[in-house]
This record gives structure tokens, C-alpha cells and sequence, in this order.
């Protein structure tokens, strides 16, 4: 036996890095930029329905600052894109990505002049989520996703940039991902 | 139509601009009315301060681009304002073809206030100039943005990037001033 034969069962020996990543994996604090419906359906994630707080994911941050996992719910206009840039330059590193429904990941229906078609031409994506709008099932499955790719890498400050995901059987957005 | 079916504001326009060319369309219950677009300002003017008409609710403001229409239309545009009385209950639609080159037509929104922010965005959205408006700039799309999207011959899909955030201060400052706070 180690050491905790030693120290008894008040004290356990660990790495570092699996305090760091057990610390960040469970306590993500999500930023919700929040500019269409898909933003009423993430309030939907966070009530007690759906309750996002079983994955330690409930405290809502609406300052950049204080958050590391950046939610954008709903259609980006080219007038909001600097708007959504200086806030994701704003967040502390290491910082994740969820793109939340069709009008985030791809422009959506709005194939016209004013709409930015995907977040990913301005701000790095980790998860795409496919729906108009997604279930908050498939937010949650989100979340997930970025806490098994947490578990993945270590406790480095930058985060290293795994395969993008895509919550969701869209084969568009599937080939969108692994291009971008 | 017969003089006696003729309403209230159809009477008051025909006895008072009788020199000008303006056309009626009689609707279920509301009368259209198509003027020269360089008398705008005052036929709008004499529908407000009328005790008879009083049309005291400019209730929108909106451009139609006949660049593609397919009948033969005067002029490119027409500017077409929904006008409503809030004390006789009566409404009436105005429009005015405005010329698609000058595309200039004199502002209203010393009148109604509402007219304001309505002009902008008309002017945002056709390239139409209205001469005395007191802050004629754009009001939806970024201030980098080159053409005006609702015109016929706006590429739909033509998208235009904004490298810098717009500044709202200049419109805060104007607000202030109209307030009497700076």
C-alpha cells in the first residue's frame, strides 16, 4: 500500500492536474449570449426541470470574467459579431465554446445580408449543437461533452483544442465541424 | 364616386389643394391618397393641424421599391405614410412617389415624432433623403455598411463585415440635449 496507509481514510494522494481537472470539469460557469429563442430554451436547461446544476453547470455568469464556457444561443448579426468577439476575448483562459442551434452554427434560415452564417468565422467553436432549438436534453449532452474532453487533457491554462463535436444526427453540421 | 359617399378628408384635400394633381382610391374604410411628392410636407402638415381631420398618429412610415414591378410605375420609389386620428377615428393612407435618382422628400418629423426613427430607417434600408431631418444616419445596419439592403437591386446575400463596434454617443448626446440635461 502507498501512502494513505499512512494517513488514514481523512486524507487522499492525488496529481495535481486531477484536482485542477476535476475542479474545472465540475464547475463550469457558463456565459450565455443569449440574442434569440434559443436563449429561452437554455433558461429552460437551467430550471428545475432540467436542472443543469446536477453537472455543476448552474451558476450563470453574465460577466465574461467570471465564466470559462461561453453559450451562444441564438442568431449573430454582423452588427452584434464585434459584440461577441470582445466578450470571448474578454473570458479567462481556459475557456470552451458551445454553439447552440441551427442560427449559431450555421446562420440558420437567415441566408440574407445581415446574418453572420456560423459563429465558428469569429470565435472558435467545441460543440455544435443541431436543433431549432435544441431540446435542453441536447444542452446537456453538450456540457457533457466538454467535461469528458476536460477529463482528456491536463491542467494547462491554455485548453488544447480537441475535435470539434456535434450534439445532434446533422450530417451538415458534422461536415461543417470537421472543416472549420 | 358621388359627393355624397366622399369622406371627410377626400373633401378637405379636393376643396383645399385643388391645384394639385392628386388621385383617390376609395378603400373599405379608408381612403388612399397619391400626391406629388415635393407638396408632402404640406398636405401632411394641413391633415395634422385640420380641426376636421386632426390626424394626430403617424402609425408608420414605409418605402416601396417598384424597381422590378411589372407594371409601369411613375417613379422608382414611393414613400407611403399610415396616418390615424386617435380623436375622429378615421385613417388614411398617403403615399408619394419619390424619383429614384434625386430620391429626396422632405421630412415630417417635426410633425410627428414617431417620423424620426421611421425616416432613418428609410433611409437605411432604399437610400431615401429626407431634407431637414435632424439626424438623418443609419439606425439598423453597422455604420460601415456600403448600399441599402431593401433595394430591389441589393444582392440578398451580399454581407458586409463591422471591424469596430458602433458608438452610440453621438445619439445619447443629441437625447441629452433634446432633454435639456446637457
Amino acid at each position: 500500500m502507498g501512502l494513505e496507509s499512512f494517513l488514514g481514510d481523512s486524507i487522499i494522494t492525488t496529481t495535481i492536474d486531477e484536482v485542477v481537472k476535476w475542479g474545472r470539469k465540475n464547475s463550469l460557469w457558463p456565459m450565455p449570449f443569449g440574442t434569440a429563442c434559443c436563449a429561452i430554451e437554455y433558461m429552460s436547461t437551467v430550471s428545475s426541470v432540467f436542472d443543469v446544476s446536477r453537472f455543476g453547470a448552474e451558476v450563470v455568469r453574465f460577466s465574461p470574467r467570471q465564466s470559462d464556457l461561453i453559450i451562444v444561443a441564438g442568431t449573430v448579426s454582423f452588427k452584434q459579431a464585434p459584440i461577441l468577439k470582445t466578450i470571448y476575448d474578454q473570458m479567462p483562459e481556459p475557456k470552451w465554446v458551445i454553439s447552440m442551434g441551427a442560427c449559431a452554427s450555421s446562420g440558420g434560415f437567415y441566408d440574407n445580408y445581415c446574418t453572420v452564417q456560423g459563429i465558428d468565422e469569429i470565435i472558435p467553436v467545441d460543440v455544435y449543437i443541431a436543433g431549432c432549438p435544441p431540446r435542453p436534453e441536447a444542452v446537456i449532452d453538450a456540457i457533457i461533452k466538454i467535461q469528458e474532453a476536460i477529463e482528456k487533457q491536463g491542467s494547462e491554462i491554455k485548453e488544447k483544442k480537441g475535435p470539434k463535436m456535434v450534439i445532434g444526427n446533422d450530417e451538415a453540421l458534422k461536415e461543417r465541424a470537421a472543416t472549420k | 364616386m358621388n359627393e355624397e359617399n366622399e369622406s371627410i378628408t377626400v373633401n378637405k384635400l379636393k376643396n383645399n389643394f385643388s391645384e394639385l394633381a392628386l388621385s383617390f382610391e376609395k378603400k373599405t374604410d379608408y381612403d388612399e391618397v397619391t400626391v406629388p411628392g415635393e407638396h408632402i410636407f404640406s398636405i401632411l402638415e394641413f391633415l395634422k393641424n385640420e380641426p376636421d381631420l386632426a390626424y394626430n398618429f403617424l402609425m408608420d412610415l414605409g418605402v416601396v421599391d417598384y424597381l422590378k414591378y411589372p407594371l409601369k410605375r411613375p417613379e422608382r420609389f414611393e414613400v407611403i405614410y399610415n396616418l390615424y386620428s386617435l380623436d375622429k377615428k378615421h385613417r388614411v393612407i398617403i403615399k408619394a412617389p419619390v424619383n429614384g435618382k434625386k430620391s429626396f422628400i422632405e421630412s415630417v418629423s417635426s410633425l410627428w415624432s414617431s417620423a424620426n426613427w421611421a425616416e432613418r430607417e428609410a433611409f437605411d434600408m432604399y437610400g431615401i433623403t429626407f431634407k431637414n431631418h435632424p439626424n438623418l444616419r443609419r439606425i439598423l445596419n453597422h455604420h460601415e455598411f456600403v448600399g441599402h439592403p431593401l433595394r430591389k437591386d441589393y444582392p440578398i446575400r451580399k454581407r458586409q463585415s463591422l471591424s469596430a463596434n458602433d458608438s452610440l454617443m453621438d445619439e445619447m448626446e443629441l437625447r441629452l440635449k433634446e432633454k435639456g440635461l446637457k
